[in-house]
């Protein structure tokens, strides 16, 4: 892959949390304007990666560009927007002043928080309070925040955890139509008829990069044919 | 700093508060009962209500801000929204100054809700004006609030936050001059100096040197606590 066309290069990366290595020596990168998923066991360092590239996880060795700059970085805070596991939102507050408030701190203007709301399929909810609300819409409204801002990149944490599967389409629809226009999405997730949604896939393994390539790419190189039974040949052959 | 993060802020965390009408009645209306308590216990003696009314019109609000702030501002870290804001073009002084802004307008509240029962209703009679009463009972409630912000660092807990309130508040109400004359104590805690001058004010004076000092001590001690508190704020953590 040519640099330039890369949205994130993580190279050599080593990460130390709680005194255990969660990332050694790792290098990879992310395709502009795709949907990237980043998959692997529950302990194996993705959200601790995903934590790097939006700048907030401390790092040990190595180095993370993101859009060209060091992750972090005061002028990324703008073009990348980071969606936690857990919602990061008020639970207090309701959708729309939420959204609120994340739009005015990005300095957008208030009719995109409705934007926001209806391309998660929050349109009915703005008056709720985000506490009343399920898991699953909880999620959406911490989604929507993120795109308050029309970011470049979109580092997503298990997004779709506790979704539907009529929701969970339409979400994959809305990412590969942000894809579509230019926008960069790294996805963590552990559900594997996900992951064939994906461009590329990164698989990680105790914090380290097992493979990737693309769905197909993946198939073809392990004689699976489905891409559970990829990831369990990858890792019975690491073993 | 931003003027729009600041401001967006500060409406924010007002709006967190409106709804939670318990925690307002609370802010409000404790330190109206402790004063009305203190005129009971005191009755047979007004000139020790007299003594110690004022000054306690400082105190109680230094108290409640202290637990409510830091509680708030804990939560804040824990929640992964702080996480989200630093991710943000949202700088760390906007953040905490939102905060200050906040709570210092319900301070202002507070502060004044509780004088107009004190000075109406209680009959508390002061030497020094009364508006300085208020603006200096203001002062330590907004101390209490910049001590707040900043003890909530290191917190991990909710349950911690509220355990630093006798760590961080009972030493400095034991020194502060409410039960011994402050000249026979050393002045190192801040709260001894928005203390002296509240109660210097309620005695009328004087208002040399010493008290220009006080005042200033307090200003300071609150912009140190504010800064000091944006700087436990981690773009990054472990």
């Amino acid at each position: 892959m040519e640099p330039e066309s890369a949205a994130v290069i993580v190279d050599r990366l080593r990460v130390v949390r709680g005194g255990t290595t969660a990332i050694d020596d790792l290098s990879l990168s992310v395709a502009a304007g795709s949907v990237t998923g980043l998959l692997g066991p529950s302990g194996s360092g993705k959200s601790t990666l995903l934590r790097a590239i939006v700048g907030v996880q401390r790092i040990e060795a190595g180095t993370v560009k993101v859009l060209g700059a060091e992750a972090g970085s005061a002028i990324l805070r703008r073009r990348v927007a980071y969606v936690t596991q857990a919602p990061s939102v008020y639970m207090d507050l309701s959708v729309a002043e939420n959204l609120r408030y994340f739009a005015r701190l990005l300095g957008v203007p208030a009719r995109r928080t409705d934007q926001a709301i209806e391309a998660v399929a929050l349109g009915g909810f703005s008056n709720r309070i985000v506490g009343s609300l399920s898991g699953g819409e909880r999620t959406r409204v911490s989604l929507a925040s993120a795109l308050l801002g029309d970011p470049e990149l979109l580092v997503l944490d298990e997004p779709t955890v506790g979704l539907d599967p009529l929701l969970r389409r339409d979400l994959w629809d809305l990412f590969h139509s942000l894809a579509a226009a230019g926008v960069t999405l790294f996805v963590s997730s552990h559900v594997m008829d996900e992951a064939d949604r994906c461009d590329e896939l990164l698989l990680l393994r105790d914090g380290a990069l097992l493979a990737s390539g693309s769905p197909d790419e993946l198939r073809a190189s392990t004689g699976a044919r489905s891409l559970d039974d990829v990831f369990l040949r990858l890792i019975e052959a690491s073993a | 700093m931003s003027v729009r993060c600041t401001r967006a802020t500060a409406l924010r965390v007002l709006t967190q508060l409106r709804r939670d009408p318990r925690t307002i009645l609370l802010i409000i209306g404790v330190p109206c009962l402790l004063e009305v308590l203190l005129k009971e216990i005191f009755a047979g003696t007004p000139a020790l209500f007299e003594h110690v009314g004022a000054p306690l019109l400082g105190l109680f609000p230094f108290i409640s801000m202290f637990v409510v702030t830091s509680v708030t501002m804990l939560r804040e870290r824990t929640s992964g929204t702080l996480e989200r804001l630093m991710s943000m073009p949202a700088g760390k002084l906007d953040i905490v100054g939102g905060y200050a802004i906040a709570f210092a307008s319900v301070a202002v509240v507070q502060a004044t809700v509780v004088s107009i029962l004190a000075f109406g209703v209680l009959d508390l009679r002061v030497a020094g004006p009364r508006w300085g009463v208020v603006l200096l009972a203001v002062a330590n409630a907004t101390l209490g609030m910049a001590l707040g912000l900043f003890v909530s660092a290191f917190a991990t807990t909710e349950f911690q936050a509220v355990e630093f309130m006798p760590a961080f508040v009972f030493p400095q109400l034991l020194l502060c001059g409410l039960f011994v004359a402050r000249s026979d104590m050393a002045d190192a805690l801040p709260l001894s100096y928005a203390y002296d001058a509240l109660a210097r004010d309620a005695a009328g004076g004087p208002y040399g040197g010493r008290f220009a000092g006080d005042v200033a001590v307090t200003v300071g001690a609150i912009v140190v606590a504010l800064t000091l508190g944006a700087v436990t704020l981690r773009r990054r953590t472990r």
